[in-house]
Protein backbone atom coordinates (compact mmCIF):
# COMPACT_ATOMS: atom_id res chain seq x y z
CA UNK A 1 0.00 0.00 0.00
CA UNK A 2 2.52 2.58 0.64
CA UNK A 3 4.64 1.78 -1.54
CA UNK A 4 1.74 2.36 -4.05
CA UNK A 5 1.17 5.54 -3.12
CA UNK A 6 4.54 6.67 -3.23
CA UNK A 7 4.53 5.39 -6.70
CA UNK A 8 1.86 7.36 -7.57
CA UNK A 9 3.19 10.44 -5.89
CA UNK A 10 6.10 9.96 -8.01
CA UNK A 11 4.43 9.54 -10.73
CA UNK A 12 2.38 12.79 -9.97
CA UNK A 13 5.59 14.92 -8.68
CA UNK A 14 7.60 14.40 -12.16
CA UNK A 15 4.52 15.35 -14.24
CA UNK A 16 4.52 18.03 -13.05
CA UNK A 17 6.12 19.93 -16.27
CA UNK A 18 2.86 18.27 -17.94
CA UNK A 19 0.64 20.68 -16.09
CA UNK A 20 0.15 23.93 -18.19
CA UNK A 21 0.19 21.36 -21.56
CA UNK A 22 -2.72 19.18 -20.40
CA UNK A 23 -4.76 21.96 -19.01
CA UNK A 24 -4.41 24.30 -22.34
CA UNK A 25 -5.34 21.11 -24.51
CA UNK A 26 -8.36 19.90 -22.35
CA UNK A 27 -9.81 23.31 -22.14
CA UNK A 28 -9.40 24.67 -25.71
CA UNK A 29 -8.63 21.44 -27.68
CA UNK A 30 -10.55 18.37 -25.70
CA UNK A 31 -13.76 20.24 -24.36
CA UNK A 32 -14.42 21.40 -28.10
CA UNK A 33 -14.27 17.91 -29.36
CA UNK A 34 -17.24 16.87 -26.76
CA UNK A 35 -18.99 20.45 -27.05
CA UNK A 36 -19.12 19.54 -30.32
CA UNK A 37 -20.50 16.09 -29.77
CA UNK A 38 -23.43 17.22 -26.98
CA UNK A 39 -23.92 20.37 -29.57
CA UNK A 40 -24.97 18.12 -32.67
CA UNK A 41 -28.13 16.71 -30.52
CA UNK A 42 -29.52 20.21 -29.84
CA UNK A 43 -31.13 22.88 -31.56
CA UNK A 44 -28.59 25.39 -30.40
CA UNK A 45 -28.59 28.09 -33.23
CA UNK A 46 -27.85 32.11 -32.69
CA UNK A 47 -31.65 33.61 -33.24
CA UNK A 48 -35.25 32.10 -32.83
CA UNK A 49 -36.25 29.35 -30.49
CA UNK A 50 -32.67 27.79 -30.23
CA UNK A 51 -31.18 30.68 -28.96
CA UNK A 52 -33.30 31.34 -25.70
CA UNK A 53 -34.31 27.51 -25.21
CA UNK A 54 -31.59 24.82 -26.07
CA UNK A 55 -32.79 21.50 -26.32
CA UNK A 56 -32.06 18.11 -26.49
CA UNK A 57 -33.11 17.03 -29.52
CA UNK A 58 -31.74 13.33 -30.35
CA UNK A 59 -31.29 12.18 -33.57
CA UNK A 60 -33.03 15.53 -35.10
CA UNK A 61 -30.17 16.91 -36.81
CA UNK A 62 -28.43 13.81 -38.28
CA UNK A 63 -32.04 12.48 -40.09
CA UNK A 64 -32.68 16.18 -41.45
CA UNK A 65 -28.55 15.67 -42.87
CA UNK A 66 -29.76 12.45 -44.52
CA UNK A 67 -32.32 14.35 -46.52
CA UNK A 68 -30.82 17.25 -46.84
CA UNK A 69 -29.70 18.30 -50.86
CA UNK A 70 -27.30 20.10 -49.91
CA UNK A 71 -25.57 17.79 -47.49
CA UNK A 72 -25.35 15.35 -50.19
CA UNK A 73 -23.77 17.70 -52.63
CA UNK A 74 -21.36 18.80 -49.80
CA UNK A 75 -20.29 14.98 -48.95
CA UNK A 76 -20.02 14.56 -52.97
CA UNK A 77 -18.07 17.85 -53.35
CA UNK A 78 -15.65 16.85 -50.43
CA UNK A 79 -15.13 13.58 -51.81
CA UNK A 80 -14.18 15.26 -55.32
CA UNK A 81 -12.26 17.30 -53.96
CA UNK A 82 -10.22 14.96 -51.80
CA UNK A 83 -9.73 12.22 -54.36
CA UNK A 84 -8.31 15.07 -56.33
CA UNK A 85 -6.12 16.31 -54.47
CA UNK A 86 -4.89 13.39 -52.89
CA UNK A 87 -4.19 12.00 -56.47
CA UNK A 88 -2.85 15.53 -58.05
CA UNK A 89 -0.58 15.93 -55.18
CA UNK A 90 1.33 12.31 -54.11
CA UNK A 91 1.47 11.64 -58.18
CA UNK A 92 3.33 14.72 -58.81
CA UNK A 93 5.20 15.06 -54.92
CA UNK A 94 6.28 11.37 -55.77
CA UNK A 95 7.30 11.71 -59.64
CA UNK A 96 9.16 15.28 -58.92
CA UNK A 97 10.91 13.68 -55.86
CA UNK A 98 12.05 10.97 -57.82
CA UNK A 99 13.19 12.64 -60.84
CA UNK A 100 14.95 15.10 -58.52
CA UNK A 101 16.86 12.19 -56.82
CA UNK A 102 20.37 12.21 -57.72
CA UNK A 103 19.84 14.84 -59.87
CA UNK A 104 23.03 17.80 -60.16
CA UNK A 105 22.40 19.31 -56.87
CA UNK A 106 22.88 23.46 -58.17
CA UNK A 107 19.69 22.32 -60.72
CA UNK A 108 17.89 21.29 -57.24
CA UNK A 109 18.28 24.09 -55.38
CA UNK A 110 17.29 26.34 -58.17
CA UNK A 111 14.03 24.58 -59.62
CA UNK A 112 13.35 23.66 -55.95
CA UNK A 113 11.70 27.34 -54.73
CA UNK A 114 9.77 26.82 -57.61
CA UNK A 115 7.50 23.90 -56.18
CA UNK A 116 8.03 25.10 -52.76
CA UNK A 117 6.74 28.51 -53.47
CA UNK A 118 2.92 27.50 -53.53
CA UNK A 119 3.39 25.35 -50.59
CA UNK A 120 5.21 28.48 -48.24
CA UNK A 121 2.87 30.81 -48.95
CA UNK A 122 -0.13 31.56 -46.63
CA UNK A 123 -3.71 29.81 -47.97
CA UNK A 124 -4.95 33.50 -48.73
CA UNK A 125 -2.15 34.44 -51.11
CA UNK A 126 -3.08 30.88 -52.50
CA UNK A 127 -5.88 31.55 -52.86
CA UNK A 128 -5.04 34.93 -54.64
CA UNK A 129 -3.21 33.74 -57.08
CA UNK A 130 -5.06 31.14 -58.23
CA UNK A 131 -8.30 33.08 -58.30
CA UNK A 132 -5.95 35.49 -60.76
CA UNK A 133 -4.49 32.63 -62.30
CA UNK A 134 -8.04 31.28 -63.45
CA UNK A 135 -9.70 34.70 -64.18
CA UNK A 136 -11.57 35.19 -67.66
CA UNK A 137 -9.05 37.45 -68.26
CA UNK A 138 -6.29 35.68 -65.85
CA UNK A 139 -3.05 34.36 -66.65
CA UNK A 140 -4.32 30.65 -67.76
CA UNK A 141 -6.71 31.83 -70.50
CA UNK A 142 -3.62 34.47 -71.88
CA UNK A 143 -1.40 31.47 -72.01
CA UNK A 144 -4.26 30.06 -74.26
CA UNK A 145 -4.87 32.73 -76.05
CA UNK A 146 -1.58 33.19 -77.05
CA UNK A 147 -1.60 29.87 -78.70
CA UNK A 148 -4.87 30.43 -80.23
CA UNK A 149 -7.09 28.43 -77.69
CA UNK A 150 -10.42 30.14 -76.76
CA UNK A 151 -10.47 31.10 -73.35
CA UNK A 152 -12.61 29.32 -71.02
CA UNK A 153 -14.75 30.27 -67.84
CA UNK A 154 -12.71 28.05 -65.55
CA UNK A 155 -14.39 29.60 -62.07
CA UNK A 156 -17.67 29.21 -63.70
CA UNK A 157 -17.23 25.89 -65.64
CA UNK A 158 -14.87 24.23 -63.42
CA UNK A 159 -14.99 25.41 -60.35
CA UNK A 160 -14.16 22.43 -58.53
CA UNK A 161 -10.89 21.59 -60.75
CA UNK A 162 -10.20 25.05 -60.51
CA UNK A 163 -9.82 24.37 -56.36
CA UNK A 164 -8.29 20.86 -56.31
CA UNK A 165 -5.79 22.64 -59.04
CA UNK A 166 -5.05 25.25 -56.69
CA UNK A 167 -4.47 22.80 -53.61
CA UNK A 168 -2.46 21.03 -55.72
CA UNK A 169 -0.53 23.68 -56.11
CA UNK A 170 -0.38 24.51 -52.67
CA UNK A 171 0.08 21.26 -50.81
CA UNK A 172 2.31 19.52 -53.33
CA UNK A 173 5.74 20.35 -52.01
CA UNK A 174 4.90 18.19 -48.48
CA UNK A 175 4.08 15.08 -50.35
CA UNK A 176 7.45 15.99 -52.39
CA UNK A 177 9.76 16.50 -49.33
CA UNK A 178 8.37 13.32 -48.12
CA UNK A 179 8.93 11.18 -50.74
CA UNK A 180 12.35 12.91 -51.28
CA UNK A 181 13.83 11.98 -47.95
CA UNK A 182 11.94 8.51 -48.04
CA UNK A 183 13.48 7.83 -51.40
CA UNK A 184 17.04 9.30 -50.32
CA UNK A 185 17.11 6.17 -47.75
CA UNK A 186 16.33 3.53 -50.03
CA UNK A 187 19.81 1.52 -50.29
CA UNK A 188 21.17 1.58 -54.03
CA UNK A 189 22.19 -2.06 -53.68
CA UNK A 190 18.80 -4.02 -54.38
CA UNK A 191 18.28 -1.89 -56.95
CA UNK A 192 21.77 -2.15 -58.54
CA UNK A 193 21.09 -5.95 -58.01
CA UNK A 194 17.99 -6.11 -59.90
CA UNK A 195 19.38 -3.87 -62.94
CA UNK A 196 22.68 -6.56 -63.27
CA UNK A 197 19.14 -9.25 -63.46
CA UNK A 198 18.14 -7.41 -66.26
CA UNK A 199 14.75 -5.80 -64.66
CA UNK A 200 13.88 -2.75 -66.48
CA UNK A 201 13.53 0.88 -65.09
CA UNK A 202 9.95 0.74 -64.38
CA UNK A 203 10.07 -2.75 -62.92
CA UNK A 204 12.49 -1.73 -60.62
CA UNK A 205 10.22 1.32 -59.68
CA UNK A 206 7.47 -0.44 -59.06
CA UNK A 207 8.78 -4.00 -57.78
CA UNK A 208 11.91 -2.65 -55.51
CA UNK A 209 11.51 1.21 -54.90
CA UNK A 210 7.84 1.37 -54.18
CA UNK A 211 7.25 -1.17 -51.53
CA UNK A 212 10.46 -0.18 -49.52
CA UNK A 213 8.82 3.09 -49.57
CA UNK A 214 5.48 1.53 -48.73
CA UNK A 215 5.03 3.10 -45.21
CA UNK A 216 6.19 7.16 -46.26
CA UNK A 217 3.12 6.44 -48.93
CA UNK A 218 0.80 5.71 -46.25
CA UNK A 219 1.04 8.09 -43.97
CA UNK A 220 1.54 10.55 -46.29
CA UNK A 221 -1.52 9.80 -47.78
CA UNK A 222 -3.19 9.80 -44.29
CA UNK A 223 -1.47 13.35 -43.67
CA UNK A 224 -3.18 14.55 -47.20
CA UNK A 225 -6.07 13.61 -46.42
CA UNK A 226 -6.62 15.07 -43.42
CA UNK A 227 -5.41 18.70 -44.33
CA UNK A 228 -7.84 18.51 -47.21
CA UNK A 229 -10.69 17.12 -45.29
CA UNK A 230 -10.08 20.59 -43.23
CA UNK A 231 -9.41 23.15 -45.86
CA UNK A 232 -11.47 26.09 -45.46
CA UNK A 233 -9.34 28.94 -46.39
CA UNK A 234 -8.23 28.50 -49.60
CA UNK A 235 -11.75 27.75 -51.10
CA UNK A 236 -13.96 30.06 -48.99
CA UNK A 237 -11.37 32.87 -49.80
CA UNK A 238 -11.20 32.02 -53.60
CA UNK A 239 -14.43 30.75 -54.47
CA UNK A 240 -16.58 31.29 -51.52
CA UNK A 241 -18.06 28.08 -51.87
CA UNK A 242 -19.90 29.22 -55.52
CA UNK A 243 -21.00 29.54 -58.21
CA UNK A 244 -23.91 27.95 -56.50
CA UNK A 245 -22.84 25.56 -54.44
CA UNK A 246 -20.60 23.71 -56.19
CA UNK A 247 -17.46 24.08 -54.38
CA UNK A 248 -19.13 24.15 -51.10
CA UNK A 249 -17.07 21.27 -49.25
CA UNK A 250 -18.35 20.15 -45.52
CA UNK A 251 -16.04 22.83 -43.66
CA UNK A 252 -17.92 25.75 -45.87
CA UNK A 253 -21.21 24.29 -45.41
CA UNK A 254 -20.82 23.96 -42.02
CA UNK A 255 -19.55 27.51 -41.62
CA UNK A 256 -22.77 28.64 -43.67
CA UNK A 257 -25.46 26.68 -41.33
CA UNK A 258 -23.42 28.05 -38.37
CA UNK A 259 -22.88 31.45 -38.91
CA UNK A 260 -24.68 32.26 -41.98
CA UNK A 261 -28.30 30.62 -41.02
CA UNK A 262 -27.22 30.55 -37.34
CA UNK A 263 -28.11 26.83 -36.93
CA UNK A 264 -25.23 26.34 -34.46
CA UNK A 265 -26.38 23.13 -33.81
CA UNK A 266 -26.67 21.93 -36.98
CA UNK A 267 -23.68 23.22 -38.43
CA UNK A 268 -21.73 21.12 -35.61
CA UNK A 269 -23.78 18.02 -36.32
CA UNK A 270 -22.12 18.69 -40.38
CA UNK A 271 -18.63 19.18 -37.95
CA UNK A 272 -19.32 15.39 -36.34
CA UNK A 273 -19.03 14.18 -39.51
CA UNK A 274 -15.94 15.98 -40.13
CA UNK A 275 -14.92 14.88 -36.73
CA UNK A 276 -15.46 11.11 -37.01
CA UNK A 277 -13.87 10.86 -40.55
CA UNK A 278 -10.92 12.68 -39.42
CA UNK A 279 -10.81 10.23 -35.72
CA UNK A 280 -10.88 7.37 -38.25
CA UNK A 281 -8.24 8.49 -40.32
CA UNK A 282 -5.80 9.80 -37.28
CA UNK A 283 -6.23 6.25 -35.94
CA UNK A 284 -5.15 4.78 -38.72
CA UNK A 285 -2.57 7.22 -39.18
CA UNK A 286 -1.26 7.19 -35.44
CA UNK A 287 -1.13 3.32 -36.08
CA UNK A 288 1.05 3.73 -38.78
CA UNK A 289 3.66 5.68 -37.47
CA UNK A 290 3.51 3.52 -33.98
CA UNK A 291 4.44 0.81 -35.98
CA UNK B 1 13.84 4.63 -73.11
CA UNK B 2 15.22 3.55 -69.48
CA UNK B 3 18.48 4.78 -70.80
CA UNK B 4 16.74 8.34 -71.63
CA UNK B 5 15.35 8.38 -68.38
CA UNK B 6 17.81 7.53 -66.30
CA UNK B 7 20.89 8.79 -67.29
CA UNK B 8 19.50 11.70 -70.30
CA UNK B 9 18.49 14.80 -70.40
CA UNK B 10 15.21 14.35 -70.10
CA UNK B 11 14.05 14.08 -65.87
CA UNK B 12 15.81 17.34 -66.48
CA UNK B 13 13.67 18.86 -69.18
CA UNK B 14 10.39 17.49 -67.93
CA UNK B 15 11.77 19.10 -64.04
CA UNK B 16 12.15 22.31 -65.68
CA UNK B 17 8.97 22.30 -67.45
CA UNK B 18 7.18 21.34 -64.13
CA UNK B 19 8.61 23.97 -62.54
CA UNK B 20 7.75 26.87 -64.69
CA UNK B 21 3.98 25.73 -64.04
CA UNK B 22 4.34 26.20 -61.14
CA UNK B 23 5.33 29.29 -60.94
CA UNK B 24 3.00 31.03 -63.38
CA UNK B 25 0.43 31.35 -60.83
CA UNK B 26 3.08 33.67 -58.99
CA UNK B 27 3.20 35.94 -62.45
CA UNK B 28 0.15 37.83 -61.90
CA UNK B 29 0.77 39.22 -58.55
CA UNK B 30 4.06 39.74 -59.20
CA UNK B 31 3.60 41.99 -61.83
CA UNK B 32 0.33 43.13 -60.78
CA UNK B 33 2.40 44.23 -57.50
CA UNK B 34 4.54 46.61 -59.79
CA UNK B 35 2.11 48.12 -62.36
CA UNK B 36 0.42 51.57 -61.91
CA UNK B 37 -2.59 50.12 -63.74
CA UNK B 38 -2.79 46.74 -62.28
CA UNK B 39 -6.35 44.77 -63.01
CA UNK B 40 -7.25 41.58 -62.25
CA UNK B 41 -6.42 40.89 -66.16
CA UNK B 42 -2.94 39.47 -66.85
CA UNK B 43 -0.86 41.58 -68.40
CA UNK B 44 2.96 42.82 -67.90
CA UNK B 45 3.19 46.45 -66.76
CA UNK B 46 3.62 48.71 -68.91
CA UNK B 47 4.79 51.69 -66.18
CA UNK B 48 6.37 49.96 -63.39
CA UNK B 49 6.46 51.10 -59.85
CA UNK B 50 6.66 50.61 -56.12
CA UNK B 51 4.11 53.14 -55.53
CA UNK B 52 1.73 50.13 -54.35
CA UNK B 53 4.10 49.15 -51.93
CA UNK B 54 4.83 52.09 -50.40
CA UNK B 55 1.07 53.21 -50.37
CA UNK B 56 -0.10 49.89 -48.61
CA UNK B 57 2.52 50.05 -45.80
CA UNK B 58 1.82 53.52 -45.49
CA UNK B 59 -1.82 52.83 -44.84
CA UNK B 60 -2.49 53.03 -40.80
CA UNK B 61 -5.45 50.05 -40.89
CA UNK B 62 -2.76 47.73 -43.29
CA UNK B 63 0.16 48.95 -39.85
CA UNK B 64 -2.43 47.60 -37.49
CA UNK B 65 -3.36 44.35 -39.37
CA UNK B 66 0.23 43.70 -39.60
CA UNK B 67 1.22 44.42 -36.10
CA UNK B 68 -2.22 42.59 -35.01
CA UNK B 69 -0.63 39.44 -36.92
CA UNK B 70 3.16 39.86 -35.93
CA UNK B 71 1.65 40.20 -32.09
CA UNK B 72 -0.63 37.00 -32.40
CA UNK B 73 2.40 35.24 -34.23
CA UNK B 74 5.16 35.84 -31.94
CA UNK B 75 3.37 35.34 -28.88
CA UNK B 76 1.53 32.31 -29.87
CA UNK B 77 4.49 31.14 -30.72
CA UNK B 78 6.46 32.05 -27.42
CA UNK B 79 3.91 30.23 -25.53
CA UNK B 80 4.17 27.24 -27.87
CA UNK B 81 7.79 26.84 -27.17
CA UNK B 82 7.50 27.57 -23.43
CA UNK B 83 4.55 24.49 -22.78
CA UNK B 84 5.79 22.08 -25.05
CA UNK B 85 9.09 22.71 -23.64
CA UNK B 86 8.42 22.00 -20.28
CA UNK B 87 5.83 18.77 -21.47
CA UNK B 88 9.01 17.04 -23.48
CA UNK B 89 10.96 17.40 -20.42
CA UNK B 90 8.96 14.49 -18.06
CA UNK B 91 8.14 12.29 -21.73
CA UNK B 92 11.75 12.62 -22.77
CA UNK B 93 13.73 11.83 -19.35
CA UNK B 94 11.09 9.59 -17.08
CA UNK B 95 9.24 6.65 -17.05
CA UNK B 96 6.17 6.77 -16.70
CA UNK B 97 3.00 4.56 -16.70
CA UNK B 98 0.65 6.33 -18.54
CA UNK B 99 3.54 8.04 -21.35
CA UNK B 100 2.70 5.87 -24.03
CA UNK B 101 -1.10 6.67 -23.99
CA UNK B 102 0.08 10.06 -23.52
CA UNK B 103 1.64 10.45 -26.44
CA UNK B 104 -0.46 8.26 -28.73
CA UNK B 105 -3.37 10.97 -28.00
CA UNK B 106 -0.93 13.25 -28.83
CA UNK B 107 -0.39 11.74 -32.55
CA UNK B 108 -4.04 11.72 -33.10
CA UNK B 109 -4.07 15.05 -31.76
CA UNK B 110 -1.98 16.59 -34.22
CA UNK B 111 -3.73 15.13 -37.26
CA UNK B 112 -6.95 15.80 -36.43
CA UNK B 113 -8.78 18.60 -38.57
CA UNK B 114 -9.23 21.44 -36.30
CA UNK B 115 -12.33 23.33 -38.52
CA UNK B 116 -14.17 20.48 -37.46
CA UNK B 117 -14.24 21.58 -33.63
CA UNK B 118 -14.64 25.47 -34.94
CA UNK B 119 -18.26 26.15 -34.19
CA UNK B 120 -18.26 24.77 -30.53
CA UNK B 121 -15.20 26.84 -29.93
CA UNK B 122 -17.41 29.75 -30.97
CA UNK B 123 -19.88 28.96 -28.82
CA UNK B 124 -17.57 28.12 -26.02
CA UNK B 125 -15.38 31.44 -26.31
CA UNK B 126 -19.10 33.32 -26.12
CA UNK B 127 -19.44 32.16 -22.92
CA UNK B 128 -15.80 32.74 -21.50
CA UNK B 129 -15.70 36.55 -22.45
CA UNK B 130 -12.89 35.39 -24.92
CA UNK B 131 -15.06 36.04 -28.12
CA UNK B 132 -13.77 39.20 -30.12
CA UNK B 133 -10.57 38.86 -27.65
CA UNK B 134 -6.84 38.90 -29.41
CA UNK B 135 -5.80 36.82 -26.71
CA UNK B 136 -8.50 34.74 -26.85
CA UNK B 137 -7.48 34.05 -30.77
CA UNK B 138 -3.48 33.29 -29.50
CA UNK B 139 -4.42 30.64 -26.92
CA UNK B 140 -6.87 28.77 -28.90
CA UNK B 141 -4.15 28.70 -31.53
CA UNK B 142 -1.73 28.14 -28.92
CA UNK B 143 -3.65 24.74 -28.29
CA UNK B 144 -3.70 23.71 -31.82
CA UNK B 145 -0.19 24.11 -32.20
CA UNK B 146 0.48 22.25 -28.98
CA UNK B 147 0.36 18.31 -30.22
CA UNK B 148 2.38 18.81 -32.70
CA UNK B 149 4.88 21.23 -30.97
CA UNK B 150 5.06 18.50 -27.94
CA UNK B 151 6.09 15.55 -30.28
CA UNK B 152 8.95 17.37 -32.14
CA UNK B 153 10.39 18.85 -28.83
CA UNK B 154 10.34 15.04 -27.43
CA UNK B 155 12.10 14.10 -29.92
CA UNK B 156 14.30 16.92 -30.35
CA UNK B 157 14.98 16.45 -27.00
CA UNK B 158 15.42 12.57 -26.87
CA UNK B 159 18.34 12.86 -29.09
CA UNK B 160 20.28 15.16 -26.05
CA UNK B 161 22.55 12.98 -24.69
CA UNK B 162 21.66 12.17 -20.49
CA UNK B 163 24.47 12.39 -19.37
CA UNK B 164 25.10 15.83 -20.20
CA UNK B 165 22.54 16.40 -17.64
CA UNK B 166 23.93 14.15 -15.06
CA UNK B 167 26.72 16.33 -15.21
CA UNK B 168 24.92 19.01 -13.85
CA UNK B 169 22.73 17.39 -11.43
CA UNK B 170 26.04 16.68 -9.75
CA UNK B 171 27.13 20.22 -10.00
CA UNK B 172 23.52 20.40 -8.08
CA UNK B 173 21.45 21.90 -10.34
CA UNK B 174 18.07 21.14 -10.54
CA UNK B 175 15.44 20.17 -13.46
CA UNK B 176 14.43 23.80 -14.40
CA UNK B 177 18.02 24.85 -14.26
CA UNK B 178 19.02 21.60 -15.99
CA UNK B 179 16.58 22.62 -18.96
CA UNK B 180 17.95 25.84 -18.76
CA UNK B 181 21.61 25.94 -18.86
CA UNK B 182 21.60 22.61 -20.42
CA UNK B 183 19.02 21.19 -22.46
CA UNK B 184 17.86 24.27 -24.00
CA UNK B 185 21.17 25.45 -25.52
CA UNK B 186 21.90 22.05 -27.02
CA UNK B 187 18.17 21.99 -28.56
CA UNK B 188 18.17 25.16 -29.72
CA UNK B 189 17.81 24.25 -33.16
CA UNK B 190 15.26 22.20 -32.80
CA UNK B 191 13.17 25.05 -30.56
CA UNK B 192 13.85 27.04 -33.40
CA UNK B 193 12.43 25.08 -35.81
CA UNK B 194 9.65 24.47 -33.65
CA UNK B 195 9.19 28.18 -32.76
CA UNK B 196 9.32 29.14 -37.05
CA UNK B 197 6.77 26.50 -37.75
CA UNK B 198 4.34 27.94 -34.90
CA UNK B 199 4.81 30.95 -36.05
CA UNK B 200 4.12 30.63 -39.51
CA UNK B 201 1.56 28.19 -39.12
CA UNK B 202 -0.36 31.25 -36.90
CA UNK B 203 0.98 34.02 -39.42
CA UNK B 204 -0.63 32.12 -42.40
CA UNK B 205 -3.89 30.96 -40.32
CA UNK B 206 -7.33 32.40 -41.72
CA UNK B 207 -10.22 30.74 -40.17
CA UNK B 208 -9.51 30.95 -36.23
CA UNK B 209 -9.33 35.11 -36.70
CA UNK B 210 -12.07 34.93 -39.36
CA UNK B 211 -13.83 33.33 -36.70
CA UNK B 212 -12.94 34.50 -33.41
CA UNK B 213 -12.93 37.97 -34.34
CA UNK B 214 -15.32 40.46 -35.03
CA UNK B 215 -13.84 43.46 -34.92
CA UNK B 216 -11.89 45.43 -37.92
CA UNK B 217 -9.11 46.86 -35.95
CA UNK B 218 -8.49 43.44 -34.25
CA UNK B 219 -7.49 41.41 -37.72
CA UNK B 220 -4.71 40.49 -38.57
CA UNK B 221 -3.20 40.32 -42.01
CA UNK B 222 -4.96 36.75 -43.37
CA UNK B 223 -8.60 38.37 -42.41
CA UNK B 224 -7.51 41.96 -43.67
CA UNK B 225 -6.71 40.76 -46.50
CA UNK B 226 -9.49 38.74 -47.37
CA UNK B 227 -12.02 41.65 -46.69
CA UNK B 228 -9.56 43.91 -49.01
CA UNK B 229 -10.19 41.10 -52.13
CA UNK B 230 -13.70 40.10 -50.60
CA UNK B 231 -15.67 43.28 -50.15
CA UNK B 232 -17.08 43.63 -53.92
CA UNK B 233 -16.88 47.52 -54.21
CA UNK B 234 -13.84 49.14 -55.81
CA UNK B 235 -10.31 47.12 -55.74
CA UNK B 236 -7.17 48.48 -56.26
CA UNK B 237 -5.63 45.14 -57.65
CA UNK B 238 -2.29 46.87 -58.08
CA UNK B 239 -1.96 47.31 -53.95
CA UNK B 240 -3.80 44.43 -53.38
CA UNK B 241 -0.90 42.34 -55.11
CA UNK B 242 1.68 44.08 -53.13
CA UNK B 243 -0.06 43.52 -49.74
CA UNK B 244 -0.53 39.92 -50.31
CA UNK B 245 3.21 39.96 -51.70
CA UNK B 246 4.54 41.73 -48.02
CA UNK B 247 2.10 39.13 -46.00
CA UNK B 248 4.22 36.34 -47.71
CA UNK B 249 7.48 37.43 -47.42
CA UNK B 250 7.95 36.64 -43.20
CA UNK B 251 6.68 32.88 -43.89
CA UNK B 252 8.92 32.98 -46.94
CA UNK B 253 12.36 34.15 -44.62
CA UNK B 254 11.03 31.95 -41.87
CA UNK B 255 11.20 28.76 -44.53
CA UNK B 256 14.53 29.39 -45.72
CA UNK B 257 15.53 30.30 -41.57
CA UNK B 258 13.95 27.02 -40.86
CA UNK B 259 15.80 25.19 -43.32
CA UNK B 260 18.85 26.25 -41.93
CA UNK B 261 18.29 24.89 -38.31
CA UNK B 262 16.40 21.62 -39.29
CA UNK B 263 19.64 20.30 -40.93
CA UNK B 264 21.68 21.36 -37.67
CA UNK B 265 19.29 20.06 -35.63
CA UNK B 266 20.21 16.78 -37.00
CA UNK B 267 24.35 17.08 -35.82
CA UNK B 268 23.49 17.99 -32.65
CA UNK B 269 23.80 14.57 -31.11
CA UNK B 270 27.81 14.78 -31.29
CA UNK B 271 27.47 16.84 -28.40
CA UNK B 272 28.46 14.02 -25.88
CA UNK B 273 31.83 13.03 -27.48
CA UNK B 274 32.51 16.68 -27.70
Amino acid sequence: MIRESRGLGDELKKSVLLTPAVLVLILFFLIPIFLTVYYSFTNLALNGEGARNVQFIGLENYSRMMTDPNMINSIVTTLIFLVGSLIGQQILGFFIALMMKGKNSRFRSIIGPFFLAGWIMPEVVVALCSFAFFDRSGTLNAILQSINIPMVEWLYKYPLLSVIIANVWHGMAFSMINFQSALDNVPGDIEEAARVDGANYWQRLFYIIIPQIKNTIATNTMLNTLSTLGVFGLIYTMTGGGPGVATQVLPIFMYKQAFVSFQLGYGTAISMVLLVLGLIFSILYARIVED
Amino acid sequence: MRKFIKDGKLPYIILSIMALLFALPLLWVIFASFDVNATQAFKIPTDWTIGNYINVLQDKLNQQAFGVGLLISAIEAVLVVLIAGLAAYPLSRYELRYKKMFMYTILLMTSLPITAVMVPVYKLFLSMNLYDSIFGVIIFMTASALPFAIWLMKNFMDSVPIELEEAAWVDGANVLTSIRLVIAPLMLPGVLVVMMVAFTTAWGNFLVPYILLNTVSKYPVSVKLYQFFGQNGLVVYGELAAYSVIYATPAVILYILSQKYMSQGFIMSGAAKG
